[in-house]
């Protein structure tokens, strides 16, 4: 299990992350050993076995439909970087008619 | 009274509640030892003392006009509190870069409702960045020194937490456990750590790791101590909706050690080839302590345990790949300057995190990612099942199950950083129960001959903390492990 420069790029691209290329090398090998770890569990028949993704009892758990107390505007943008009129504000996403 | 921070939880609360002792005089004892030791220790991020000795005083104004009321169960007792978990208007960093200046706007239901009880909160502790280490060297600010070898770590992630109370900065902390961050550390620094059911303890403001196995638990120096604490935290909280609703019993620890009719499985698969000799001697003396007190002691098998390392690996990753994808620089955070959306996002996690956490969510990316999910992540959960349907079979015979809590006592610092996998193995023994759900509960049962603390795990069934609290408070009525105390 030997991953590419390449493939460490792809999956920092999903994650929006950003990093040098000592970092990427870094994980490319780190990552290699770890996945190679987990090649193991190839080995178990899990055939009719069904996934555990909680290990709660499925249940219902809607509350009643009531109005409650929301954060106000200035609570909730209290730690924003940049704002701007009572919004987050972010650098253009589209220009140019993209 | 030679020593105010050498008090126990039952101790420190009836000086308070008789009028020997104000919290404004404990609560400064405390911050007195945290002034002498924080130099060497580093268990906290942020000191509050202010806001201590402001709550210390209310607690004790409080008292003094209701000399024969009803008073909140905790008045006056100070606590330290792992820098996962909300406390409005307080920083909480996570040990993060990204969250330096993180001001959060509510406050974690654990919080709040050891707050409605009455305490004093001392200070917010050092913990590996969000939750993910053994050590706290993943810490973006310090790490944690052991308080039994300060060349040593003190375990984690909630190594600070872990290191304030065996220290004797604190009488009581809580942490978050998530594979191993309370009962590891509690075990590497000589103190009791319990790690409740998933489900009976809200979630609610602490700041996300890995969803289905986050809990947050205590630290302290006895199992009598947890249980006071445990009690105040446990039950159903409308803001988290995996916060079951099943009562928490009143929990009634007597001077009683007959054991007799208890059965306490050892899992084979537990003590393996390359555990400590002295752990595994320790460990097994432990055992037989509980043997002589009564105790059924039966060899039971968790076949899957090998298995148990690479799902948490995977699992755990994945879902803080998700978890973290929130800090984007934009509602908090570190946020880089950048020309576009995606360059914004992308170099403020880049800068932002360390990195373990860098890693662990490449590692998650990977397996949710296209082609990998089913042979990654979709296995890893299938093999959760069986994980945990290795203790459901296990707890149809036996009350509590015994095993190590680390392989290992504390390393030394700097041991493991270049080996991630080496780091990953600590964790070996705590897994399993996060990934079943179950509650764990770590306590000291000797020394090793460097004389770092050993610490033993009881596993209990779901929602059976209560069994696990009386059988290790027996072990410790009739031993004296968990009052050693560091030279400091």
């Amino acid at each position: 299990m030997q991953l590419t420069i390449q493939e460490v790029e792809h999956i920092a691209e999903l994650a929006k992350l950003d990093l040098s290329d000592e970092e990427k090398e870094q994980y490319r090998e780190q990552l290699s050993s770890i996945l190679a770890y987990a090649t193991m569990l190839q080995n178990v028949d899990t055939g009719d076995i069904p996934p555990t993704a909680s290990v709660l009892p499925e249940r219902s758990v809607l509350r009643a439909d009531i109005v409650q107390e929301p954060l106000t505007p200035e609570t909730v943008l209290q730690n924003a970087p940049h704002q701007k009129e009572q919004q987050f504000k972010v650098p253009i996403v589209m220009e140019n008619g993209q | 009274m030679s020593n105010l921070s050498d008090l126990s939880v039952r101790q420190a609360l009836k000086l308070l509640q008789n009028g020997d002792i104000s919290s404004l005089e404990l609560t400064q004892s405390y911050l007195d030892r945290i002034q002498a030791l924080e130099p060497q220790i580093k268990a906290f991020i942020t000191l509050t003392p202010e806001m201590a000795l402001a709550q210390a005083k209310s607690a004790d104004l409080l008292r003094k006009n209701n000399p024969d009321g009803d008073l909140p169960a905790l008045l006056g007792l100070p606590i330290a509190v792992k820098d996962v978990l909300a406390l409005k208007n307080v920083r909480c960093t996570c040990g993060s870069r990204i969250l330096e200046n993180f001001i959060p706007v509510y406050t974690a239901t654990t919080v709040q409702r050891l707050l409605d009880a009455g305490v004093v909160i001392l200070g917010k502790t050092n913990t590996d960045e969000f939750a993910m280490g053994s050590s706290t060297e993943n810490s973006a600010y310090q790490t944690t020194h052991n308080p039994w070898n300060q060349d040593h770590v003190p375990g984690g992630s909630s190594g600070g937490s872990a290191a304030a109370v065996s220290a004797g900065m604190a009488p009581i902390a809580l942490g978050s456990d998530t594979g191993g961050s309370v009962r590891q550390p509690a075990s590497f620094c000589g103190i009791t750590g319990l790690k409740p059911t998933y489900g009976r303890v809200s979630r609610f403001g602490l700041i996300a790791y890995g969803s289905s196995l986050d809990s947050v638990g205590i630290f302290s120096h006895s199992a009598e101590d947890l249980a006071v604490i445990f009690e105040q935290i446990a039950g159903r909280d409308p803001k988290d909706a995996t916060s079951m609703n099943i009562p928490v019993p009143a929990i009634h620890l007597d001077s009683n050690t007959d054991l007799r009719g208890v059965r306490i499985g050892v899992p084979t698969e537990y003590f393996i080839a390359g555990i400590q000799a002295d752990v595994e001697k320790n460990v097994r003396t432990a055992i037989q302590h509980f043997e002589s007190l009564g105790a059924q002691i039966v060899e039971i098998s968790l076949p899957h345990t090998e298995y148990a390392l690479p799902v948490y690996y995977l699992i755990a990753t994945a879902e803080a790949s998700a978890n973290l994808a929130r800090f984007d620089g934009v509602r908090y955070g570190y946020s880089a300057e950048a020309a576009s959306l995606w360059e914004r996002f992308k170099q403020s996690r880049g800068r932002g995190f360390g990195s373990e956490v860098k890693r662990r969510i490449m590692l998650g990316t990977y397996a949710l990612s296209a082609g990998y999910y089913d042979a990654y992540y979709g296995q890893a959960q299938k093999v959760r099942t069986l994980i945990k349907r290795d203790f459901e079979q296990a707890f149809e015979h036996v009350d509590a199950i015994a095993t190590p809590v680390a392989p290992t006592t504390a390393f030394k610092i700097g041991e493991h950083t270049n080996d991630p996998l080496a780091m990953y193995l600590e964790d070996i023994f705590t897994l399993p129960t996060n990934l079943a759900g179950v509650p764990g509960l770590a306590f000291p049962v000797g020394f090793d001959h460097q004389g770092l603390p050993v610490g033993m795990q009881l596993m209990g069934p779901h929602f059976k903390e209560e069994t696990l609290l009386k059988l290790v408070h027996a072990y410790q009525l009739s031993t004296q492990w968990h009052k050693s105390m560091p030279d400091l």
